[in-house]
């Protein structure tokens, strides 16, 4: 067989970059970075390169699996697909004739190829599609809403222009997209300043030019105290801050506590480390940007901390600046028609939500709701009852805290179902398995990328499955089939495309010398003087409507976080390039490069406990133990230890993962309670944990 | 002659490991064996900044290896064409004489096979005009491939330019 190449989609993380696949006799022989794509550099990260060993691990779902013993318990029997879309089918309509369609809900982890299976929901008539972002950006996206009336991702970090980045709650040098690295890099090559404020060193801090270790949980005070001195010293962006920004004076009156001596006392940043700066950033301006995150989901306030990083921004007239934050352009902004939408097949269901988002919370966005809250409703059965679930690449029982409350709030699942290309512990506690092939050997939908260049692109597969796995779009024709949906019954995935590209005048051919179709020839940086913001004014509202009259503050007074008791520590994570998340742990070659993670611990508080770098220790709370090795060290904040997640797996299924590193999942006892009414958000760091020697 | 010289921006270079990955799946490697290895130094606070090293560790292709000089069976050898330094893994035994001769580890055990394991620079793609896996598609493209007089030019370059900066901020 000859040599070929395909471009695609990577699968490894959620980043999705552009690459190219080598296939040589039908195996896959190398992925390299798109060659199309200029911030590719042709390269993939850890992961994106570790992909072969994923399609060549067989330590994953091979066939449909369906449950035979308890929950749990790891008895299953194989079986055909016909039979496990027959079982899986059969109980959907029972659920749906007995409880209603609006008793089956869908959990996924957001991206762009959703189109397809959230058609499924809407056909079967369910409003409750959930995903995981309540336990990630959800604080992100509600904090520009709550100012612009636009999402995060209206706007694109131009990190290449950039003349001052500062990453607060985004590590990129370590969760790693691709060309997000390649063009910070290039823009320091340049002299963009980096700034990293953190509770650890992490290995963006060690390329920065300004790092601040904050005191866990202070991040909102000193976000007040920069925006405090950007007014005392008269340094925001005049022109932008009066023609775009109203409620000015509000702010600066509220702000006006909050001096950056205050802001020591509970940050642990000297005044005057804060106060040059603040100064170097406006040298910057409008050149700026203040990452407003990823993974956000931490305190009960990192809403606010996201809401004072979108006003830092705009103060300092980002918003649409080249080199800041350039609003992105959507086909329809460039002449050009959209793909057809599988969820336009049906009407939006107009039962109320599960979540209470939208009626009950109002100040929320529908969209992707809130999953904890999804989850709650299982147990309660208020306001309706929910009866079927999918986990649709998706592992709740990692992702989110306190994995014995959520078992216990799926107790009552007439059907849980997983589709997922690895083991996780919601796979392992589902009722039916149906394995998707890993992205390597699975197309996907056409998907829309909104930026400063939109474009089309779409994920080729690259070789046939090892196993009998199948791609997301034959998974939900043949539910479909059963449930009466023969509209989103598909043959081929050519069937599937055309479907999208009609009136598009794309052909699927196009996609073929690039992976993707450009719409436009440059980037568009938007005209700016006839912008408007989605509010009432057009223009940036520091005072939010929407939240004041649900009862929630715009301006929300600091409230110091709770200090750790004497010998407890502030349970803290996140992640590093070799993983994503709990996914990647048993992947052979990344479990070779790291396959247990370390608690990072300070090294005056480790010497009072007795504790040595290298040594194993105990980490409890409430009872509940796991050990862990300890990296002493004098770069994190004494008050918290530090854990990349995704590790501590007991499954045995998968023996490169198994019983290796720690969980930090499994000491936020209670989590699931512990959420942001004002962002809706998880919030995981506030936990409290106890570290000790191992007693023999 | 030693033709080929493969250089680490450090400054670039975050540590992510992908040169270890892409090398190992073109040599097709068990678990052991890296054949280059990015070794971490800190962080270790120099200033306010929490400065960590990392420094990529393969081989150096020395112009008198010696691994070569103390291999008994001939299996370690010198490229004529381009001075790269390689194993014939036929003519191997497994004596691990060359570990010990390396002064920097470069000779690699493959437990599964009973043989060393070495860089060649994956004279397989290079011969084929295509740069060793590892710098094919390293994250920030810290690592590069080609002659030592390029490589010395790019430092002296970036070092005049570091001393020279016109930027009103220095």
């Amino acid at each position: 067989m000859a040599k070929s190449s395909v471009y695609s989609v990577c699968g490894m993380c959620s980043v999705r970059c552009p690459i190219k696949v080598h296939v040589n006799n039908g195996q896959v022989s190398f992925i390299e970075g798109n060659p199309h794509v200029p911030a590719m550099k042709g390269a993939v990260c850890p992961r994106g390169a570790a992909g072969i060993a994923l399609i060549n691990d067989h330590e994953r779902p091979q066939t449909p699996l369906i449950r035979v013993g308890e929950r749990g318990e790891g008895k299953w029997r194989k079986a055909s697909w016909e039979e496990a879309f027959d079982y899986v089918a059969d109980k959907l309509s029972k659920i749906k004739e007995e409880y209603g369609a609006r008793a089956i809900a869908l959990t996924d982890r957001g991206g762009p190829f959703r189109d397809i299976h959230r058609a499924f929901l809407r056909g079967l008539g369910t409003p409750n599609y959930h995903n995981h972002d309540s336990s990630c950006a959800r604080n992100v996206q509600h904090a520009a809403l709550s100012l612009t009336g636009m999402g995060r991702k209206a706007v694109a970090y131009d990190l290449k222009n950039s003349r001052h980045v500062v990453l607060q709650l985004r590590n990129i040098l370590e969760a790693v997209n691709v060309q997000e690295v390649n063009n910070l890099m290039d823009a320091m090559e340049q002299g963009c300043k980096l700034t990293v404020i953190d509770i650890r060193s992490n290995v963006s801090a060690s390329k920065a030019n300004n790092f601040f270790k904050i005191r866990p949980g202070t991040d909102y005070a000193f976000n007040l105290a920069v925006i405090h001195e950007i007014f005392d010293k008269q340094l925001y962006h005049k022109e932008f801050t009066n023609r775009y920004i109203e409620g000015v004076k509000e702010l600066e009156e509220f702000v006006a506590p909050y001096t950056p001596e205050w802001a020591e006392a509970e940050t642990g940043i000297p005044a005057f480390d804060l106060r040059r700066f603040v100064k170097e950033l406006a040298k910057a301006s409008p050149s700026v940007i203040w990452h407003p995150g990823w993974m956000a989901a931490r305190y009960l306030d990192s809403f606010y901390v996201c809401r004072t990083i979108y006003i830092i921004n705009a103060l300092m007239g980002s918003y649409g600046a080249k080199g800041g934050l350039p609003f992105v352009s959507k086909p329809g902004d460039v002449g050009q028609k959209g793909l057809k939408s599988f969820m336009d097949l049906y009407p939006k269901p107009e039962e109320k939500r599960v979540d209470g988002v939208g009626w009950k919370y109002k100040h929320f966005e529908e969209g992707p709701g809130l999953g904890h809250l999804l989850f709650k409703a299982m147990e309660t059965d208020d306001p309706y009852k929910i009866k079927a679930y999918i986990a649709y690449r998706h592992d709740p029982l990692m992702g989110y805290p306190d994995a014995d409350h959520i078992k216990r709030m799926w107790e009552k699942l007439d059907l849980l179902v997983s589709v997922t290309f690895s083991w996780s512990d919601t796979a392992w506690h589902s009722d039916v398995v149906l394995p998707l092939s890993p992205y390597l050997e699975r197309e996907s939908i056409i998907a829309t990328k909104n930026a400063l260049k939109p474009q089309f692109f779409v994920r080729h597969r690259a070789v046939e499955p090892a196993y009998d796995t199948r791609a997301d779009w034959e998974i939900i024709s043949g539910l479909s089939k059963r449930m009466g949906l023969p509209e989103l019954v598909f043959e081929t995935p050519e069937d599937v495309w055309n479907f999208q590209l009609e009136g598009t005048g794309i052909k699927i051919e196009d996609f073929n010398d690039k992976g993707m179709v450009s719409l436009v020839d440059k980037p568009i940086y938007k005209d700016f003087d006839s912008f408007k913001f989605k509010t009432p004014s057009g223009k940036i509202e520091i005072i939010s409507k929407n939240l004041e009259e649900n009862g929630i503050a715009s301006l929300k007074p600091y409230e110091s976080p709770r200090k750790p008791k004497s010998g407890e520590f502030r349970m803290t994570f996140g992640r590093c390039a070799l993983h994503t998340q709990g996914h990647t742990v048993n992947n052979p070659l990344l479990a070779e490069q790291m396959s247990e993670n370390v608690l990072w611990i300070n090294t005056l508080e480790a010497q009072k406990l007795g504790i040595v770098h290298g040594e194993r220790v105990a980490v409890s709370q409430k009872g509940y133990t796991e050990t862990i090795k300890a990296n002493v060290t004098d770069l994190i904040h004494p008050d918290a230890v530090f854990v990349i997640h995704g590790f501590g797996h007991r499954l045995k299924v998968e023996s490169r993962a198994y019983g290796k590193g720690l969980a930090d999942n499994n000491f936020m006892s209670g989590g699931m309670e512990i959420w942001d009414r004002a962002g809706g958000a998880v919030a995981y760091q506030e936990h409290f944990v106890t570290v000790s020697k191992l007693t023999n | 002659m030693s033709k080929h010289y493969l250089s680490q921006d450090t400054k670039k270079c975050i540590g992510c490991h992908t040169c270890e990955i892409q090398c190992k799946l073109n040599k097709n490697l068990p678990v052991g064996p890296k054949l280059c290895q990015v070794i971490q130094v800190g962080p270790k606070l120099v200033g306010e900044i929490p400065k960590i090293s990392f420094i990529f560790m393969s081989c150096f292709h020395c112009e008198n290896p010696w691994c070569v000089s103390a291999c008994p069976t001939g299996a370690m050898q010198k490229r004529a064409k381009d001075g790269i330094v390689f194993i014939d893994k036929d003519l191997c035994v497994g004596c691990k004489t060359c570990v010990s001769a390396c002064p920097w580890g470069a000779p690699q055990w493959n437990p599964n096979i009973g043989k060393v394991e070495k860089c060649d620079y994956c004279m397989d793609r290079i011969d084929q005009g295509l740069e060793p896996a590892c710098v094919s598609t390293c994250t920030t493209n810290c690592l590069s491939f080609g002659t030592v007089e390029d490589a010395t030019l790019i430092r002296r370059e970036r070092h005049a330019a570091s001393v020279s900066s016109f930027d009103e901020n220095s």
